[in-house]
């Protein structure tokens, strides 16, 4: 059980740094350190002691795999959090080459 | 930008050859070992990275368009949409339907479909990359003029 | 295993909490990285080799274009006392911590204890699926095969996501 706890805090440090920094790039940061919190949880849940890796041998058949599903799901997760990042990056450079700063209090203030 | 030292001209020049063969060996081994469609394109994706940050843009004439890459990731999504549309026409009307022959399990050629979505997703996965590191490079080279 | 995976992500903590609080920005991009290299040993201790080149490649990735963000500009954090507002969030953030610990802590109570299997699902999609797939790799099985939709919802959002970053990421066109 401490596993998830230990997980759900990382989780929770993201979640501090996105509330209180400043800086765009360490609210991006943040956001990634959240992102990889939940891939740990997803991959924590669809663990069986004792089992091995899902990849069937023909030549010799085991009983006990570990479940593949929430693998699965992590797989697809993962690419979709590079997309996301990727992105994020491409509006932050932007936003630098026009305001000149990284700042979020400055770029409010700076309208136009 | 320019690109780095002699050391790492060389060897670069050893190398990319080789992450380049090992992405396609991770592809097309997909339905037997770990790996599949979308790592083995990430890997593709970063043989070329490698090539544009060691030689540096200059070299590689890279301040026009980027044409190419973008034209390989629309065909590529589009072959895996045909693929599972396949499915629908022939026969039973199922969608993403594995109508090639199965074979034994644990050779190269088995698995019916499989192997052709993880080649065409592949490719898509390393196009898309690639497009989004050309975007980048381009930016900086059109800022700094 | 159980211990070896909490050990390991008692560290990942205190990177993240290095990576928040860095005053240098390029610093605060390789902590990050820790996070990252972090997951890839606690998958390979939860037996899944596929998560693991995945995210190892997509970490890399990631790190490149962090960089290459963060190179060119002036590389620092401005540091300033916190003023009203910025009081404000860090009592907000603590009261939210809080609360959202104690419910996490109830929820899982429904739990089974880590290790046991507790997805029931598990086993009709393990049992026949090296007959109806075809594949000796069952994760790919159930990425290509059992769910299909997902894997092409998926490839659309890569592809909407280069298109963003194409349109955001031009400069010529308004002579």
């Amino acid at each position: 059980m401490i596993v998830y706890l230990l997980c759900f805090l990382l989780f929770l440090v993201g979640l501090y740094g996105v509330i209180t920094r400043r800086n765009l790039i360490k609210i991006a940061i943040s956001l990634s350190i959240m992102e990889f919190s939940t891939f740990l949880l997803l991959a924590l849940v669809g663990y069986t002691d004792g089992g091995v890796a899902p990849i069937v041998d023909p030549a010799s058949p085991v009983q006990k795999y570990v479940d593949p599903l929430p693998q699965a799901m992590v797989l697809t997760a993962i690419v979709i959090g590079l997309a996301t990042t990727a992105m994020l990056m491409a509006i932050i450079i932007r936003l630098y080459r026009k305001y000149g700063t990284f700042d979020i209090r400055e770029i409010k203030t700076l309208k136009g | 930008m320019k690109g780095m030292t002699v050391i790492v001209k060389k060897t670069t020049q050893l190398i990319a050859g080789m992450v380049f063969l090992y992405g396609i060996y991770v592809i097309i081994h997909g339905h037997l070992t770990p790996g599949g469609g979308f790592a083995g394109g990430v890997i593709l994706a970063g043989s070329f990275i490698l090539l544009i940050l060691a030689f540096g843009s200059d070299f590689m004439h890279l301040t026009k368009e980027e044409a190419g890459s973008t034209l390989y990731e629309n065909l590529a999504i589009l072959f895996v949409v045909f693929l599972a549309v396949s499915g629908l026409l022939l026969g039973a009307r199922i969608f993403f339907l594995n109508w090639l022959p199965k074979g034994n399990p644990g050779e190269l050629v088995s698995a019916g479909v499989l192997p052709l979505y993880n080649i065409f997703v592949g490719i898509e996965v390393a196009s898309s990359i690639l497009t989004i590191f050309l975007a980048l490079v381009i930016f900086k080279e059109e800022i700094s003029e | 295993m159980e211990i070896a995976i909490s050990i390991i992500t008692g560290l990942m903590i205190i990177g993240a909490l290095y990576a928040i609080h860095a005053k240098d920005l390029l610093s605060a991009v390789i902590a990050c990285g820790i996070v990252g290299y972090g997951l890839v040993i606690c998958f390979l201790l939860l037996k899944a080799p596929d998560l693991a080149i995945v995210q190892i490649v997509v970490e890399t990735i990631t790190l490149i274009i962090m960089v290459a963000v963060v190179l060119d500009s002036s590389r620092e954090e401005k540091y300033s006392k916190p003023d009203g507002q910025g009081y404000m969030a860090i009592i907000t953030s603590l009261v939210m911590i809080v609360v959202l610990f104690y419910f996490f802590r109830m929820a899982i109570d429904s739990l089974d204890v880590f290790g046991s299997g507790s997805l029931r699902m598990a086993g009709p999609y393990i049992e026949g699926a090296t007959e109806k797939t075809g594949s000796a790799n069952l994760v790919t099985g159930v990425v290509f095969d059992f769910r299909g939709y997902d894997t092409l919802g998926e490839a659309t959002v890569l592809v909407t996501a280069v298109l963003g970053v194409l349109t955001i990421l031009r400069i010529k066109g308004k002579k």
